[in-house]
């Protein structure tokens, strides 16, 4: 793991992720309002709210993919602004895609690596591709996340739902990911497998990271979040702790009650 | 790095054996599927070999001539299907190979004509060489572009290839062959270093740097990953655009350098020499063990590939079978490993349980 930077440089509990009065508008419609929310290291937060109320716009302004028509972003501290989602991910900002992560027909390693891979050179001179290195950065990352997987020079297609998302969430924390944006990553999930991945991204919390997690999943909120962000078209309805809050609150506030 | 905390042990692996079991199981099928080539061929020459001792009381595989036949029989197609197994595994297809390859026969036929007079023989064959796959990689660039920038489906686009690059081809050859005269093309075509034709050690060597491109480097794997989810690869931030034009170009060149070895062979140029040669790349490709869906192949495989329909159409004409035959047995052969390949997705596409 030696390109892996010390995590945790921010301490647990310090700021990681600030949103400061963020817009933005298609057009004439406001789809994000003067929205502001903080992720600390080392918290959960839940983004919740009906179908349109803004969380989409509200991660891909984030992550990179939509310029906010107004306020900022700001990553431990400094005023950041990202002219595309791989500017953000350089920075450490990473989104798990549910289903676009992975290659399937590549191995664990060569996702972690995709479009990064290590080269050695074969005999002296010729550059071949680092498998070995890519094998041993999966193993570890993989334990890591607390998952164990013998096959590492099988394709991802071989393995199950919650473990092929394991290794999308492992390959952001090869490459350091400080934030990790996930949508929906229990949806497409059979119960134990849901399990896994709300045990995963406890791991990243204990890791110091940041996670922004959506979900329509009120109990996998309640089982992994510290708090919840209700958005309601296109502003923030409430924010709650999740020690301090029940399912029946977040549901008024979700539905303007 | 932070040490990770310590693991509750619910989900740790109490279920190792089975699942270790049933994955060998699975490997091993998975690499039977994988060779199903070279296991299609070895039938195919113990086939040969069994009816030759029969009818013909003599060996068919270690006849030196027959093997040599085969290998030089197999040379364009297998050229022209190493650039094809790149493009189908990408997730796309390359239609205009054929022409490609009979553009490139001549224009090496008209500039080792038009440079040997003032270059000598080798020079001219070494410089009309090059200069027949520049031209070849410009109809791989056109479809790198039309299928990387402007979005054309690859079936299409080069369809269109196909047409222009048999129109130019034939025009350049004024609709008839043009021979070449060249002692020392002529001798690449058709002569020997220790007993093995030059044409199959340029092919071996040129065959197996595809091998190393498409196994070994950042290319390659990145030609895979386009094929199985080309969103994937771009939000992995390599350069989809970029990819795809230098693919096409690449297999454009690979056709290129078929017309070269053809036009040596047979001391001229056509425009018509790699037609009947697209569709057996594409068998090549397919029976070696690429999905059409993109995603899977490799180059030895294909090789295989190449070798089963050459032994096969090589095969029936030396125990004197109508050659008809050949188109069905090729066919059937085709058939079969498309089945294959399917029941082995069925089979691998179970997912190891937790």
């Amino acid at each position: 793991m030696s390109d892996m930077t010390p995590i945790g440089q921010t301490p647990i509990g310090e700021p990681l992720l600030e949103v400061r009065n963020l817009s933005k508008n298609f057009g004439p419609v406001q789809a994000l309002n003067d929205l502001t929310m903080m992720v600390r290291a080392g918290e959960v937060v839940a983004l919740a709210g009906d179908n349109g109320a803004g969380k989409t716009t509200l991660i891909k302004a984030i992550s990179g993919v939509y310029q906010p028509s107004s306020g900022e972003i700001l990553l431990k501290g400094q005023k950041v602004s990202f002219n595309s989602p791989q500017e953000a991910r350089d920075i450490g900002i990473e989104t798990i895609y549910q289903d676009l992560a992975l290659a399937d027909n590549l191995t664990i390693g060569a996702n972690i690596f995709l479009g990064r891979e290590p080269m050695r050179k074969a005999f002296g001179f010729l550059p071949v591709l680092d498998r070995a290195k890519m094998a041993e950065a999966a193993k570890s990352t993989m334990a890591l996340l607390d998952f164990h997987v013998s096959r590492l020079d099988a394709p991802v297609s071989n393995f199950s739902g919650g473990q092929r998302q394991a290794v999308a969430i492992g390959r952001a924390v090869y490459w350091n990911a400080q934030i990790l944006i996930m949508d929906e990553p229990t949806a497409a999930l059979g119960v134990p497998e849901q399990r896994k991945v709300i045990q995963l991204i406890h791991q990243l919390k204990a890791q110091g990271r940041g996670v922004i997690f959506i979900s329509h999943n009120l109990q996998d909120i309640f089982a992994v979040a510290d708090r919840i962000v209700v958005l309601r078209r296109g502003v923030q309805a409430g924010e709650r702790r999740i020690s301090e809050t029940t399912h029946d609150e977040v549901v008024k506030l979700m539905v303007g009650g | 790095m932070t040490s990770p905390p310590a693991a509750p042990p619910a989900y740790t692996p109490h279920v190792a054996p089975q699942a270790d079991h049933a994955d060998k199981a699975r490997t091993f099928m998975q690499r039977v599927a994988d060779l199903r080539a070279w296991l299609f061929l070895a039938f195919l020459i113990l086939g040969f070999e069994v009816w030759s001792r029969i009818s013909f009381g003599g060996t068919f595989l270690f006849n030196p001539f027959n093997i040599q036949s085969i290998a030089v029989f197999a040379v364009a197609p297998l050229l022209l299907a190493t650039g094809q197994t790149f493009v189908i595994i990408s997730g796309g297809i390359d239609l205009s190979l054929g022409f490609i390859m009979g553009l490139a026969a001549v224009v090496a036929a008209h500039v080792i004509n038009w440079l040997t007079p003032g270059m000598g023989f080798l020079p001219a064959v070494l410089l009309g060489a090059v200069v027949a796959v520049a031209v070849a990689a410009i109809p791989g660039f056109i479809n790198g572009l039309l299928v990387a920038f402007l979005k054309v489906p690859p079936f299409i686009g080069t369809l269109g290839m196909f047409g222009v690059a048999r129109g130019v081809a034939f025009l350049l050859a004024g609709g008839t062959t043009v021979p070449v005269k060249n002692e020392v093309f002529a001798a690449l075509g058709n002569g020997k270093f220790h007993g093995v034709p030059y044409i199959i050690i340029v092919t071996a060597v040129f065959v197996l740097l595809m091998h190393y491109l498409l196994g070994q480097t950042r290319f390659g794997q990145h030609n895979y990953a386009i094929g199985a989810n080309a969103q994937a690869a771009r939000r992995a931030g390599i350069n989809l655009k970029w990819h795809l034009l230098r693919l096409y170009i690449l297999s454009g060149m690979c056709a290129g350098l078929a017309g070269v070895l053809y036009a040596a062979r047979f001391s001229a140029g056509a425009a018509q020499a790699g037609e009947p040669l697209l569709l057996d790349a594409v068998a090549a490709v397919v029976i070696g063990g690429a999905s059409l869906f993109g995603g899977s192949g490799t180059i030895l495989g294909t090789v295989a590939g190449a070798f089963v329909i050459a032994v096969i159409q090589y095969g029936l004409v030396f125990i004197n079978v109508e050659p008809f035959w050949q188109f069905i047995s090729v066919g059937v052969v085709i058939i079969i490993s498309v089945l294959i390949d399917q029941a082995q997705r069925r089979f691998s596409g179970g997912r190891q349980s937790e």
